[in-house]
């Protein structure tokens, strides 16, 4: 049950793509966001979807992790593509009784599911080939020439860094618990909304004691190693950029160029 | 009530980077009133065997029967099974949640849905076995007693349900030495009293004293399984294991060693120091 959140979860394999610099990932992948929210026909997705599987396959990902990571979102996916469907306004397609489905509600359904789904799909590529080290000292590097401005760059990258760097323990812990309520006779399967809300008590009281314990340990930790925030800190693993990042950045400007075409030039409606 | 595990086999993850074999074609039976001393080196595969005992993993391939019964069979309750096979986790203190000790300790009766007076008689008759005042404790928050306290308040939530096996993973780890023989002795008192044991430990010293039987476990498969004796005149499979034997089996390797007629099979304090005292009483008489 706990094991199926890909997000933020990194799959430790060595590939080209893990190797690319991560402030390149970072830009890439947004750059890549924004392809996908060009898209203008099917075509397009067919485009992204080619390729997020070329990088998965490029970093050695199974396609099985990407895929569970959209699985938690089936209900978004069914309700945007539902609500779209019903409740959009154009040129009626079928009536039946008080249901009616127009044109633009079909198009807009498949685009907007179609949208989360690679969505989800990029920023997981990301995530799964980048670890939360790598990531975090992207995200510092790139926000940091807002420092001048006083941005905190350095505190929330640490921040982030943190926060990722506990997910995988805290889930541990959950499970650990978990085990130790069942091994009680806590049942956290069966029984309605109210009876299972209740049941989790016995999981989240010890979850948040340890959860703030380490807290206060790492808090601990960090001061007693003279830790003291941004200013002046060398950093173990300097960035740099390779020829392989240049690479990765001239295939995502193809893939935007390309995005950028179809949506000029192929007529919308002809495929949806 | 018998355990007995066939050929299980276990795989995290199975299928992804993170897969790891833990468990290998282990195969385990454990009878009534024994002790069993589970014992190997980190990472060894004891805790995850420890928690298909009572059902919470399943093998991924491979049988565990509880009196003959395959637990992941269809009919198998394993909320009951797990009430009769008592789990105590590594750290179980960081599993308490309520805000008094009776209510905690009443967590796992009430899940098995006894009535009140009989959940409050077990909640005293456990707080009494594990040495906690129900008088002076049953109403006090468990977070503000000391850490050996709270792994006792723990402990109590187990037995409260009476189970006849009794698993635990390191009962004693992180305690203080008093704290450690204060739980030692109530899992004495414990399988004395006819409640199975099955105990990971580290600690040989504790086994010595303690099991019946000791299982060794070495890279997911059991290395050895035999009596005290049998396990700790092995230094050499143990060390394979990456474990030590105990300090008096130490102190007889070295007496050998060092060409003095110790038996080969000791292992406890009191029998090195019969055979030391032997050694010196017949050099005395040569003299």
């Amino acid at each position: 049950m706990l094991n199926n959140i890909t997000l933020g979860q990194y799959y430790p394999v060595d590939s080209l793509v893990h190797r690319l610099d991560p402030r390149i990932k970072i830009v890439l992948t947004i750059v890549t966001l924004v392809a996908v929210f060009l898209v203008g026909t099917l075509a397009g997705y067919a485009l992204i979807l080619a390729f997020c599987l070329l990088v998965a396959r490029l970093s050695n990902v199974p396609v099985r992790m990407l895929l569970k990571g959209i699985k938690p979102l089936r209900f978004i996916l069914i309700l945007t593509f539902f609500l779209n469907l019903f409740f959009t306004s154009g040129t009626e397609l079928v009536h039946v009784g008080f249901v009616i489905i127009t044109r633009e509600g079909l198009r807009q359904a498949i685009h907007f599911s179609l949208r989360l789904v690679f969505l989800v799909m990029t920023t997981s590529l990301m995530t799964l080939t980048t670890s939360p080290i790598q990531l975090s000292d992207g995200m510092e590097m790139l926000f940091s020439p807002l420092k001048v401005i006083h941005f905190p760059a350095h505190e929330l990258a640490m921040m982030m860094s943190i926060a990722l760097r506990f997910i995988p323990t805290l889930m541990e812990e959950t499970d650990k618990i978990m085990k130790a309520q069942k091994a009680r006779g806590a049942d956290f399967e069966s029984g309605n909304l109210i009876q299972r809300a209740k049941s989790m008590i016995p999981l989240l009281v010890p979850l948040f004691v340890s959860a703030f314990r380490r807290a206060g340990d790492l808090a601990l930790a960090m001061e007693s190693r003279c830790y003291h925030g941004g200013e002046h800190r060398t950093r173990l693993r300097v960035l740099r950029i390779t020829r392989m990042d240049y690479l990765a950045c001239v295939a995502v400007a193809v893939l935007l160029a390309l995005v950028i075409l179809e949506s000029r030039f192929i007529p919308k409606g002809l495929i949806l | 009530m018998s355990i007995e595990l066939k050929h299980v086999n276990y795989v995290y993850s199975q299928g992804t980077a993170f897969q790891h074999t833990a468990l290998q074609d282990v195969s385990l039976k454990i009878q009534d009133h024994e002790f069993v001393a589970l014992v190997g080196h980190t990472g060894c595969g004891k805790s995850t065997l420890v928690q298909h005992l009572n059902g919470l993993l399943k093998p991924t391939s491979g049988q565990v029967l509880i009196n003959g019964e395959d637990i992941h069979g269809e009919h198998t309750n394993r909320k009951a099974l797990r009430q009769r096979v008592g789990l105590v986790f590594q750290y179980p203190e960081y599993q308490l949640f309520e805000e008094s000790v009776e209510k905690d300790i009443a967590f796992g009766p009430k899940n098995m849905g006894l009535p009140e007076d009989e959940i409050h008689r077990r909640v005293i008759a456990a707080m009494e076995m594990v040495h906690l005042d129900p008088a002076r404790l049953a109403a006090v928050n468990p977070f503000e007693l000391s850490g050996g306290q709270m792994r006792r308040v723990a402990i109590a939530g187990i037995l409260a349900m009476q189970p006849e096996i009794l698993v635990m993973d390191e009962p004693a780890a992180g305690l203080d030495p008093q704290g450690r023989d204060a739980i030692l002795g109530i899992i004495r008192d414990l399988h004395q009293t006819g409640t199975t044991i099955i105990m990971v430990s580290h600690a040989m010293d504790d086994i010595a004293d303690l099991a019946t039987r000791i299982v060794v476990m070495n890279h997911g498969q059991i290395a050895m399984d035999g009596t005290p004796r049998e396990v700790f005149c092995r230094a050499d499979v143990m060390r394979e294991a990456g474990l030590e034997i105990t300090e008096a089996a130490r102190l007889a390797g070295t007496l050998r060693e060092r060409g003095l007629p110790v038996p080969e099979d000791i292992y406890t304090q009191e029998e090195i120091r019969d055979a030391i005292l032997r050694l010196w009483k017949e050099k005395v008489h040569a003299q």
